[in-house]
């Protein structure tokens, strides 16, 4: 039973992370949580069909689909949430004055919702197609019904408080600085996440290592260890990198942070109020 | 412009795929344990590490001292490339079977 829960606990983890930074980086977006539901749905059905072809995807590209097909997943949600805070850039800081003098909800443009759809769904699906799997293996290995029904449970309400707990705590930010914290968060969670993606690409073989282990600092914090898996999801913590996963990591940083530096320059003053309308109400 | 250059990298990357004249290892695992459990490989050299499962269950194969992560459906082989690794012993354990699936390859 424990093992169940522990199992299902580190999966979850993950993807809570994940969703506790995206929601929120998209305070005061209306309607976010129906946003959020609705990707962590996507992700479960996603999830289980992944799972359902998880041989036919092991088996594409000479045995190595499993690593291209992660490696796609990570690489989407870095693209989205790109996209996302070189959007925000230009317009956060509109949404943060709209939220003091409003003191409510605002709509923000399309790109705070896709987001939250597209980076919910793959953190759900990559993860949750792991633990369908595995409790697959348990159910068919006979594993008592009791346990599956006590551990899922256990793991699942874990790994979701460890995301609220994260969640309260970044509400505790000062609204002024606010924006830029989630922000940076998000160009550290994308950075991890490619970091993450080369390393599948490297265990295919399609990417070189340029060195194998650049340091190890298992010592100090394990990747197998529960906060070094949690800081591995937070900034992209690895406590043995292959080279390659550094000139990603930083790549993918330099390009974040140059995009918001410049997208608000390129974004012309007559045309960003319109963005981010008033509420209805 | 991101895309770009990843799709770029990927295809400089492509070759390397094709030069794969490197040594292969075979793992075995049945009844959710690792045979053998204790796999001689060299050091210094990158090689390809074949992971069959012959259990009618999932597993996972997976190290977090040569990292790496990767499902082994049952009666597939999984092809996982590792190193080149400095001598040395390196644990690796089945995720989903943690109290019966642990081994070790040791580099020298």
């Amino acid at each position: 039973m424990l093992g169940i829960a522990l199992l299902v606990f580190r999966e979850v983890l993950e993807a809570a992370l994940i969703i506790t930074i995206v929601a929120a980086a998209t305070r005061g977006v209306s309607r976010r949580w129906a946003w959020i539901a609705g990707g962590t749905a996507l992700g479960v059905a996603g999830a289980v069909i992944v799972a359902g072809f998880a041989g036919v995807i092991e088996e594409a590209l000479n045995g190595t689909g499993q690593e291209l097909f992660n490696a796609s997943v990570l690489l989407a949600a870095v693209l989205m949430i790109g996209w996302h805070v070189v959007w925000m850039s230009s317009h956060g800081r509109e949404l943060a004055q709209q939220m003091q003098t409003l003191g409510h909800a605002v709509k923000a443009g399309s790109s705070a919702l896709t987001m939250l759809l597209v980076v919910v769904a793959l953190a759900v699906l990559r993860e949750g197609s792991e633990i369908v799997l595995f409790l697959y293996g348990m159910a068919a290995a006979g594993a008592g019904i009791g346990d599956l029904l006590s551990g899922v449970p256990l793991g699942l309400v874990g790994g979701v408080a460890v995301g609220c707990a994260l969640y309260f705590g970044l509400l505790r930010i000062p609204l002024r600085h606010f924006f830029s914290a989630t922000n940076g968060m998000l160009v550290l969670l994308a950075a991890g996440l490619a970091s993450t993606a080369t390393r599948f690409l490297v265990q295919a073989d399609w990417l070189p290592a340029l060195g194998t282990q650049l340091w190890n600092s298992s010592a100090l914090l394990s990747n197998g260890s529960v906060p070094g898996q949690a800081l591995h999801i937070l900034i992209g913590y690895d406590a043995r990198p292959s080279g390659i996963q550094i000139v990603f990591y930083l790549v993918t940083v330099l390009l974040l942070v140059a995009g918001m530096r410049l997208a608000p320059r390129l974004v012309t003053r007559h045309a960003s109020p319109p963005a981010v309308a008033s509420a209805s109400s | 412009m991101k895309s770009l250059s990843l799709t770029l990298l990927l295809s400089a990357a492509l070759p390397c795929v094709a030069a794969a004249a490197v040594p292969e290892y075979t793992l075995v695992i049945r009844n959710h344990a690792y045979q053998p459990a204790t796999l001689q490989v060299p050091a210094n050299t990158k090689f390809k590490l074949l992971v069959r499962n012959e259990d009618a269950t999932p597993s996972e194969f997976e190290s977090n001292d040569f990292n790496r992560e990767q499902i082994v459906l049952p009666g597939t082989t999984a092809t996982v490339f590792v190193g080149p690794l400095d001598e040395g012993r390196y644990t690796f354990f089945d995720d989903f079977h943690r109290a019966t699936g642990n081994g070790a390859l040791i580099a020298r």
